[in-house]
C-alpha cells in the first residue's frame, strides 16, 4: 500500500459531491482509502490526522482540490479515472438542460429576471458576500450556509429588514413558502398553520407532526438557528411573526426556537399576544411556563403540533392536551415492560441525533427523568462532553453539530458516522438504549433505513433501539416504507422524538426520579 | 417559485421536484472579496452602469478621410504610433520592428531597413501608442504622418485608424519591401481620394449601425468583417460611381475593397475607440477602456484611472496556421483591435459569427459558450448589439475588473496571428485569452481606491 496524493489547483466541489466521489473509490477494489476535500486549514488538520500530509498538500489554498489515495500504485489510474468522471458532472442551468450554466448570482439573474429567492449553501466564509448579492439584487434569501459571523448575520438582517425582505438562515436548515419546501423539506400538506423557527428539524418535527393529524402549513419561515439571541435581536422572528399576522392563509401561528435569550423570548411572546391569531410557542425552556392569553407555552414539539392542530381546527385544547398525556403515560407502561427484559448492568442512555434541536429536546426530557445527561451541545454547560468521540453516562450526540461537519456532510445526508458510532455505542455493556432521529424529506439521505439498518440489526441483539422518523408518506423516502424498514432491523419505531425520548428515558437502569415524569 | 441557487445541487433538486425554476450558479470561491463602494463613498455600481451606458449610447459616425499628419491633433513628423500600451524599440517584437521599418521607408526617412532600423534605434523617432492619440491599429499597428486614415466621430471625441491593407504580407503584420510599399503608395494615391471624394458625396456614415446589422449577418466585426464590408460598399458605390470618373481607378478600388474581407475591421475599430473613450474617467468605475497589445505586452486600462496602464507579457494565441507554419513560427498576442471586445463586440459576439469558431477547430456550440462566458465578467448587455443565436440577447460588454477576479474568467479575443521575424506576415489566425497579471494587478488598485 501507498498513500498518494495530488493537488488540483483552483478546482472546488462542494463537500457533498467530494464524499460522494471519496466514497465511490473507496468501493473500488484494492483502494485502501481515499479522501477529497478542498485545501482549507480545517480540512488540512482533519486530513493530517488520519495520515502525514506531503508538501503539496500542505501548501494546498481554500480553493485547491486535495486528493488523498490509499491505493497500491497499480490501483491509481483506474481510481483516477473514476475520479475523473464523477467530478465531471456539472449542475445544470435551470430547468432546461441546455441552457448554459452562470457562474455568478449575477449572471444567474440575468438568465431568470423574475428570481424571488436565493437559497445560499456555499462555504460560511465565503456565505455573507453571496447573501449581500442576492440581497442587494431586491432577492430574499434562504441562507443554509452555517459558520457566518455574528456581526454579518445582524447586518445582513438588518439591511433586509429595511427592506422589506427575509434572511431565513444563516443554518436555515428549512423553509416552506407558498407551498414550496426549501432546504430539508417534507411534502406536507397546505393549510392554516404558519411556523416561524429558528430550528430547521424543530420545524419539520411539527410541520410533520401537524400533517400526520391532517393539518397543513400555510408558510414556514426558518430564520436560523441564532435569531432570538441577545445579538442578533430577533430581527428575522419578529418580522415573520408580523407577516404571518397579516398573511390571510394563516389562522394559527407556531414559534419554534431552542433556548432563545429570555429578553427576545419575552419580547416575541408579547408580540404573539398582541396579534388576534391564536400562537403556540416551543421555546425549550422550562422558565417560560407562562403565557398571556391567546398564547400556549408548551415543552416538547409533538406537544406544540398537537395544540397547534387542536386550534386550526376548532378541537379543544385542554382535551387535546391530555389525550397527549395520556399518550405518554401509554408510552411508560410499554416501557417498563422492555426494562425488565434488560440486564441490571445496562444503566445508560446514548442518542445519536443528526437534528440539534432533537438532540436538546430528548436532553430535556432525559434529565427530567433520569437526572444529568452529557452532551457535546447540552442544555447545562456542566455537561460538556470533553470528548465529543467518547460517550460517557447518560450522552447525547448531536452529529450535526460544526465539530462533526467540517470537511463532511450532515449526517442526515449520510450515514457513515452515525453507523461507526452506533456500532460503537452499542458495544458498550453499559449502554440500556440507543435512540436516533432519523429525519427525511427534501435534501436528506434517499432511503436512510436502507443504509442504517444492518447497523441497527447488530445493535438491536444486545439492547433496544429506538428510531422516532421525521417525514410523511408522501416523501420520496415515504414514511411507511422507512417504519416497516426500521422495524425489520428490530427497532422500536416511535412517531416522534419526543415519544422516543420518553420511551427511551423508562429504559435507563438504575434509580429514577419517577416523581419527575410526567 | 423562481429561485437562483449557490451551494448544494441535492437542494436545487428538491426544489425542481416540486415544480419551482431553480438556476444554478456552478459556484466556486471568489479569488476576491467583491467590492462594492471606494473609500470615498462611492458607488461602484454606479459608476459602472454610467461607464456602460456611455459606451452603449455612443454613436459614432464615420465623417471623412484625412492624412494622419494632417488631422491627427499633435501628430510630429518623425513620430509613429503603435499598437499596444507603451514600448521602446528595443523591446519591440520582430513583426512591429518590421512594421516599423517599412512606415520609415515609406515616409522617406529611410532607403534601406538597416538605415531604419538604425534610425529607429538611434533616438530619433518617437514612438508613441495609437491610444495616446486616440487612434487604432490592428497588428503592430503602425501608423505614420503620410498614411491616410479614417475619421470617426462621436461628440465630443474623434479618433482614427489606418485604411486595412488586406491580408498576406502587408504593414500591419510586420511584412516590408517593394511590395508593401507599392500598394501603401496606391492607397494614398487612390484608394484615398477616391473614398474620401465618395464620403464627402454621400456624408457621415453611421458605423454602429453596420456593426449592428454584420452581427446578425455572420460577422464578430473582429476576425470576420465579411458582411460588414460588403454592407460599406454597398452603401457607398452609388457616392462612388458619382464621384470617381476614372473607369479604372474605380474599379480598382471596388476591386481592392471586395477582395478583402477584413475591410470594415479598421473602421468598426475606431468606432469601438470612439465607444469607449466616454467611458473613460468616471471615479470608482471598474470598466476596462482599452484593451490592447503590442506584441510584447498587453495592457489594460480601467475607467476610473484612465490614464494608467496594467501591463503583462502578451499571451501565446491558440489557432490554425496558414500551411507551412505552425506555432513555432507565432509572435505573442498583437494589435489594438481588442477595442472591439472592449465595447462588447468581436469574441464577446462570438455567438454571432459561428463559422469563425472553426479558426480553433471548434464548433457552432463552442461560438455559443464563448459568449455566453463572457457575460459572467460583463457588467452589462448591449442595447444595440445582439446575437440571434441567443434570442437577440444583447452582448456582452463592459469588462468589469471585479468580476474577472470574482470568477477567475479572462476575457477571451480573437485575433489574427503575425510571424514573429520581421518581414514576413500574417501565418493564421485563432483566439487567445487576456493575461491574468493585468486584472489582479488592476484589482489589486482597485483596492486601494
Amino acid at each position: 500500500m501507498a498513500i498518494h496524493f495530488s493537488v488540483r489547483s483552483g478546482f472546488y466541489a462542494d463537500s457533498v459531491l467530494l464524499m460522494a466521489v471519496a466514497r465511490e473509490l473507496r468501493r473500488l477494489e484494492g483502494v485502501h482509502d481515499a479522501a477529497l476535500v478542498m485545501g482549507t486549514e480545517a480540512n488540512k488538520e482533519l486530513l493530517g490526522q488520519m495520515t502525514e500530509l506531503n508538501e503539496a498538500a500542505q501548501s494546498a489554498q481554500p480553493v485547491d482540490l486535495i486528493v488523498m489515495i490509499d491505493a497500491p500504485e497499480a490501483m491509481l489510474p483506474l481510481a483516477i479515472e473514476k475520479m475523473d468522471s464523477l467530478l465531471s458532472a456539472k449542475p445544470s442551468g435551470g430547468n432546461d438542460p441546455q441552457a448554459p450554466t452562470p457562474r455568478s448570482l449575477r449572471s444567474a439573474r440575468r438568465m431568470q429576471p423574475d428570481t424571488q429567492l436565493a437559497v445560499i449553501s456555499v462555504p460560511g466564509e465565503y456565505a455573507a458576500a453571496e447573501a449581500w448579492k442576492a440581497l442587494y439584487s431586491g432577492l430574499h434569501v434562504f441562507l443554509f450556509s452555517d459558520n457566518v459571523p455574528l456581526q454579518d448575520e445582524r447586518a445582513l438582517k438588518t439591511y433586509a429588514a429595511q427592506n422589506g425582505l427575509f434572511v431565513m438562515g444563516p443554518g436555515a436548515g428549512t423553509a416552506f413558502l407558498s407551498g414550496t419546501g426549501l432546504g430539508f423539506a417534507n411534502v406536507v400538506p397546505r393549510g392554516k398553520v404558519g411556523i416561524v423557527s429558528a430550528s430547521g428539524t424543530g420545524l419539520q418535527e411539527v410541520s410533520t407532526l401537524l400533517a400526520k393529524q391532517g393539518t397543513g402549513i400555510s408558510q414556514a419561515i426558518g430564520v436560523g438557528g441564532r435569531d432570538l439571541s441577545d445579538e442578533i435581536d430577533g430581527i428575522m422572528t419578529v418580522q415573520a411573526v408580523e407577516f404571518l399576522q397579516q398573511e390571510r392563509d394563516t389562522d394559527v401561528i407556531v414559534a419554534i426556537s431552542k433556548l432563545p435569550s429570555r429578553r427576545i423570548a419575552s419580547a416575541v411572546i408579547e408580540q404573539l399576544a398582541a396579534g388576534r391569531k391564536p400562537a403556540v410557542v416551543i421555546f425549550m425552556s422550562r422558565e417560560l411556563s407562562t403565557a398571556p392569553e391567546g398564547v400556549y407555552v408548551t415543552s416538547t414539539l409533538h406537544e406544540a403540533a398537537v395544540i397547534a392542530h387542536a386550534l386550526a381546527t376548532g378541537g379543544d385544547v385542554g382535551q387535546a392536551r391530555q389525550q397527549y398525556t395520556q399518550q405518554l403515560a401509554a408510552l411508560a407502561l410499554s416501557a417498563a415492560e422492555w426494562r425488565a427484559n434488560l440486564p441490571e448492568q445496562r444503566l445508560y442512555l446514548r442518542g445519536l441525533f443528526g437534528g440539534g434541536t432533537l438532540c436538546e429536546e430528548a436532553i430535556g426530557i432525559w434529565s427530567g427523568c433520569v437526572g444529568d445527561v452529557w452532551s457535546n451541545a447540552p442544555l447545562n454547560p456542566a455537561y460538556q462532553l470533553k470528548d465529543s468521540q467518547h460517550s460517557q453516562a447518560h450522552s447525547a450526540i448531536d452529529l450535526g453539530d460544526e465539530e462533526f461537519t467540517v470537511g463532511r456532510p450532515h449526517p442526515m445526508i449520510d450515514n457513515e458516522l452515525r453507523i461507526q458510532r452506533l456500532l460503537k455505542e452499542a458495544a458498550d455493556p453499559l449502554v440500556a438504549a440507543i435512540q436516533m432521529d432519523v429525519v427525511i424529506g427534501y435534501g436528506a439521505h434517499p432511503d436512510p433505513a436502507d443504509d442504517l439498518a444492518p447497523a441497527i440489526a447488530r445493535a438491536a441483539e444486545h439492547l433496544p433501539v429506538i428510531v422516532s422518523i421525521t417525514g410523511t408518506d408522501d416523501d420520496r423516502q415515504n414514511l411507511a416504507r422507512q417504519r416497516t424498514l426500521f422495524e425489520a432491523a428490530g427497532a422500536v419505531v416511535l412517531e416522534s422524538n419526543a415519544l422516543a425520548s420518553q420511551f427511551a428515558a423508562h429504559l435507563a437502569g438504575g434509580q429514577r426520579d419517577t416523581a419527575r415524569l410526567s | 417559485m423562481k429561485v437562483i441557487s449557490i451551494g448544494l445541487s441535492t437542494f436545487a433538486e428538491g426544489l425542481r421536484q416540486q415544480g419551482a425554476s431553480v438556476i444554478e450558479v456552478d459556484w466556486s470561491p471568489p479569488v476576491v472579496p467583491l467590492k462594492t463602494h471606494t473609500s470615498a463613498g462611492v458607488s461602484i455600481e454606479d459608476a459602472n452602469h454610467e461607464a456602460v451606458r456611455r459606451m452603449m449610447q455612443s454613436r459614432p459616425m464615420l465623417t471623412g478621410l484625412g492624412l494622419a499628419g494632417g488631422v491627427i491633433p499633435g501628430l510630429g513628423e518623425r513620430t509613429i504610433l503603435h499598437a499596444g500600451p507603451p514600448i521602446t524599440w528595443d523591446r519591440m517584437c520582430g513583426p512591429m520592428r518590421g512594421a516599423v521599418i517599412g512606415a520609415l521607408i515609406y515616409e522617406g526617412l529611410a532607403d534601406l531597413p538597416q538605415q531604419a532600423e538604425a534610425l529607429a534605434a538611434g533616438g530619433q523617432i518617437t514612438f508613441a501608442p495609437c491610444h495616446d492619440y486616440h487612434a487604432v491599429g490592428p497588428m503592430a499597428g503602425i501608423l505614420s504622418p503620410s498614411m491616410p486614415v479614417w475619421i470617426v466621430e462621436n461628440e465630443p471625441f474623434t479618433t482614427y485608424s489606418t485604411l486595412n491593407e488586406g491580408l498576406g504580407r502587408v504593414l500591419r503584420y510586420g511584412a516590408y519591401g517593394d511590395d508593401v510599399y507599392a500598394r501603401l503608395h496606391w492607397m494614398v494615391e487612390v484608394l484615398y481620394p477616391v473614398l474620401a471624394d465618395a464620403l464627402v458625396q454621400h456624408g457621415p456614415l453611421d458605423i454602429r449601425s453596420f456593426v449592428t446589422q454584420a452581427l446578425h449577418m455572420g460577422d464578430d466585426c473582429h476576425n470576420r468583417n465579411r458582411a460588414a464590408t460588403s454592407l460599406l460598399l454597398r452603401a457607398l458605390g452609388p457616392a462612388l460611381a458619382r464621384t470617381c470618373h476614372d473607369r479604372e481607378r474605380l474599379a480598382q478600388v471596388m476591386e481592392f475593397i471586395g477582395e478583402n474581407d477584413h475591410f470594415f475591421l479598421n473602421l468598426a475599430m475606431s468606432a469601438a475607440k470612439a465607444m469607449a473613450l466616454p467611458a473613460e474617467g468616471i471615479e470608482g468605475a471598474t470598466i476596462v477602456t482599452t484593451m490592447s497589445r503590442n506584441g510584447t505586452d498587453f495592457g489594460i486600462r480601467i475607467s476610473g484611472d484612465p490614464q494608467r496602464w496594467f501591463t503583462a507579457p502578451s499571451g501565446r494565441i491558440e489557432g490554425l496556421y496558414f500551411s507551412g507554419f505552425s506555432a513555432e513560427d507565432a509572435n505573442p498576442d498583437i494589435g489594438d483591435s481588442t477595442i472591439t471586445e472592449t465595447v462588447g463586440f468581436g469574441a464577446f459576439a462570438m455567438a454571432a459569427a459561428p463559422a469563425i469558431a472553426r479558426f480553433v477547430g471548434g464548433t457552432a456550440q463552442d461560438a455559443l459558450t464563448a459568449t455566453i462566458q463572457m457575460y459572467e465578467i460583463c457588467f452589462a448587455e448591449h442595447t444595440q448589439f445582439t446575437i440571434p443565436a441567443l434570442e437577440f440577447r444583447g452582448t456582452p460588454v463592459g469588462i468589469d475588473v471585479r468580476l474577472v477576479m470574482e470568477t477567475g474568467i479572462l476575457p477571451h479575443l480573437n485575433t489574427g496571428i503575425a510571424h514573429k521575424e520581421p518581414g514576413i506576415g500574417m501565418v493564421g489566425a485563432g483566439i487567445v485569452e487576456a493575461p491574468y497579471r493585468c486584472f489582479a494587478d488592476a484589482f489589486k488598485a482597485i483596492s486601494t481606491w
